[in-house]
């Protein structure tokens, strides 16, 4: 497993005691990235949920019945299980901020790498996307739509940061240390209850580097050693207890 | 009518009944054809496959077909390099039966791919730290090599052996045939293991990932040695499926039973280190990564079933009744032990490709169940067509059993 490491590494922290579960941030992924709309959405095995929001039950029966929501982007990882499967380094990490890439023109749509992750968070370009009459004028001119047959997956709206260090560019401002309101990500900017922040993970002048060292803080599948660059908060245990898998004997 | 295409001194049906029989093949062909038409045209939307099941039937299919053909470079390589001569019997077949086996997958591969006309980036773009691509790269070169060592038997063809030419051609490929064996057996060994390396480099896969040595996992050696297992008693069971079909003799039993026991000892080999790799796998590798045994299996359809199933029945007894020289000799359990393995080696290359990603990784996921549809089954189908369709053609116009003629005399 190879790590990478960056100067910049941008990242999430999704406080999953402010997330009330209601899908504004899939809905503002799929508007920010071209997701086109299925005529049958109803195989949800078969849609394209960049930005995935799961339901989370302490599994106990009323009245202590609890629920939680996660929404679930790509971790961007710091070991991708992803990147070093792809025959054609259609994939990486090779950029200064640590986002995994996509390469769309160069995918072959073997699959390999939604095999590798654990988290779900690649999907597969089943049919070509068709947006309904007048929806085209609605797309966002940066992001490419893909076609069938290809891999794709979260990319932290990618183009947003292209956009970003354009802007620091032009006004003078390291390229690499910019405002963090410069760059956010659609999902982050739609939460309605600011449960996402995001930033850089490594600038002590942004608000996750202080978030991720909550002792509430924790991160998906740890155990499996791919250093994910999201982090999710809750102060309840049974939430932060679900982030990983566990043997009988090391419950706390 | 085609009479002087048959090998000399060989009896063979007639040619209206061999035509029907062609068709009776055809028809499957077809049927996969038709599906691999609407597969191209509408891309894998038509297929069973989903987000969580990136692979299914097809990996499956060609993970045991590879496995499967492995006897043409085990063979190749008792024949030619260790010199056992007794091989030279059955060689033939193995060559045809992993050519139809590589070449297959490989047909299969390029439907299974979202974007077929992208698969020479695989050659172009190739990430040297991925395992598929030692994979695309091996079995490209070993189908290669395979064709190589087939055509010396196609040049023995009854008119195309009067040409002068291709006649001292084929003699003189003959003559250089541990060469290509060699470099097969390199090959084969190679990709064959990056298959099980695959699975065993998933980190983020508890079911399918383990450790190993160096770059290589240990499914890599356990795919190796459980290839070279199967092969040779496929093989034989492809001969004396042959036998069956045309009532005739075509291999001496004696030469059968020596594959079997060559099977059988890589056999004892295999089941020896997957027994300890299981072991290792549940107590050690699981806890690590939070999981419990029981934890990797699912009702019925992902049960524990199959992997005793793999492991006992299809793995542990028929390497006993490989390795007791007295139930070696009896067709009946010389053939059962090749069914076994085969199968057992079948169910293994399933459940590292389908279980491994049914399982859910994350606490709040759930398993789900993977059921191929008919565009699946049809081009699978349609390649065990073609299979029977390339040793239909062999049989018929090309000497590929030494034997036959004594055997029926």
């Amino acid at each position: 497993m190879t790590h990478h490491e960056f100067k910049v590494k941008w990242g999430m922290v999704i406080d999953l005691d402010k997330c009330t579960g209601c899908g504004a941030c899939m809905v503002a992924c799929q508007v920010e990235n071209n997701v086109a709309p299925m005529n049958d959405a109803s195989n949800k095995l078969r849609t394209l949920t960049w930005m995935l929001v799961y339901e989370l039950s302490n599994h106990k029966d009323f009245p202590e019945h609890e629920t939680a929501f996660l929404p679930r982007p790509c971790m961007q990882c710091g070991a991708p299980s992803c990147v070093p499967v792809c025959p054609v380094v259609a994939t990486d990490k090779n950029e200064e901020g640590g986002i995994v890439s996509q390469i769309y023109p160069r995918c072959i749509g073997c699959r390999y790498c939604m095999a590798a992750c654990p988290y779900h968070a690649r999907y597969f370009n089943w049919l070509d996307p068709v947006f309904p009459k007048g929806m085209d004028k609605t797309l966002t001119p940066e992001v490419s739509p893909r076609p069938r047959g290809v891999v794709e997956k979260c990319s932290f709206c990618h183009t947003r940061l292209n956009n970003a260090r354009q802007r620091a560019r032009a006004e003078d401002v390291d390229p690499l240390d910019f405002p963090v309101e410069w760059y956010q990500p659609a999902c982050a900017e739609a939460c309605p209850t600011g449960a996402i922040t995001f930033g850089d993970l490594n600038n002590p002048k942004h608000e996750v580097n202080r978030l991720i060292k909550s002792p509430y803080a924790f991160r998906l599948l740890e155990r499996l050693g791919t250093d994910p660059q999201v982090y999710y908060m809750s102060r309840r245990d049974w939430v932060r207890y679900q982030g990983d898998n566990h043997l009988a004997h090391e419950k706390h | 009518m085609d009479q002087k295409l048959i090998p000399d001194g060989l009896t063979r049906c007639s040619f209206g009944r061999y035509l029907l029989w062609l068709a009776f093949i055809g028809v499957f062909i077809l049927w996969g054809a038709y599906a691999a038409t609407i597969i191209f045209m509408k891309g894998l939307t038509v297929t069973g496959l989903d987000n969580y099941f990136g692979f299914g039937l097809w990996i499956t299919f060609d993970l045991a077909v590879i496995a499967l053909g492995a006897g043409a470079f085990f063979t190749g390589f008792l024949k030619y390099i260790l010199q056992i001569d007794q091989l030279k019997n059955i060689v033939n077949l193995a060559v045809i039966v992993g050519f139809i086996c590589y070449s297959g997958a490989m047909l299969v591969l390029t439907l299974d791919i979202g974007q077929p006309l992208r698969a020479w980036f695989g050659y172009w773009h190739p990430n040297v730290h991925s395992m598929l691509t030692e994979v695309i790269f091996c079995i490209t070169c070993y189908c290669m090599v395979l064709i190589i060592e087939f055509i010396p038997t196609i040049l023995e063809q009854k008119q195309l052996n009067k040409i002068p030419f291709l006649h001292y051609l084929a003699h003189n490929m003959h003559t250089h045939m541990a060469l290509f064996a060699g470099l097969g057996t390199f090959l084969s060994t190679f990709h064959q293991g990056s298959l099980g390396g695959m699975y065993g480099v998933l980190f983020g896969r508890p079911y399918a990932f383990r450790e190993g040595f160096f770059i290589w996992p240990w499914t890599f050696f356990l795919f190796i040695l459980s290839a070279v297992a199967a092969g040779p008693q496929f093989t034989v069971l492809v001969a004396t499926f042959m036998e069956k079909l045309t009532g005739k003799k075509l291999v001496d039993f004696r030469v059968k039973v020596l594959m079997g026991k060559i099977g059988g000892t890589m056999l004892c080999l295999y089941m020896f280190f997957k027994l300890i790799d299981t072991w290792y796998w549940a107590a050690g590798i699981l806890p690590q990564m939070g999981f419990t045994f029981d934890q990797m299996f699912y009702q019925v359809i992902y049960g524990k079933w199959l992997l005793w199933t793999e492991l006992i029945v299809c793995g542990v007894l028929p390497a006993i009744m490989l390795m007791i020289p007295s139930m070696r000799k009896q067709p009946f359990f010389l053939y059962l032990a090749g069914i076994l393995t085969c199968t057992g080696i079948t169910i293994n290359r399933y459940v590292f490709t389908v279980q491994t990603i049914a399982l859910p990784v994350m606490p709040f996921d759930k398993w789900e169940i993977y059921i191929p549809n008919w565009a699946e089954w049809a081009p699978s189908v349609m390649i065990v067509a073609y299979g029977f369709l390339v040793l239909s053609l062999s049989y018929r116009y090309l000497p590929v059993f030494p034997q036959e003629r004594k055997l029926n005399s």
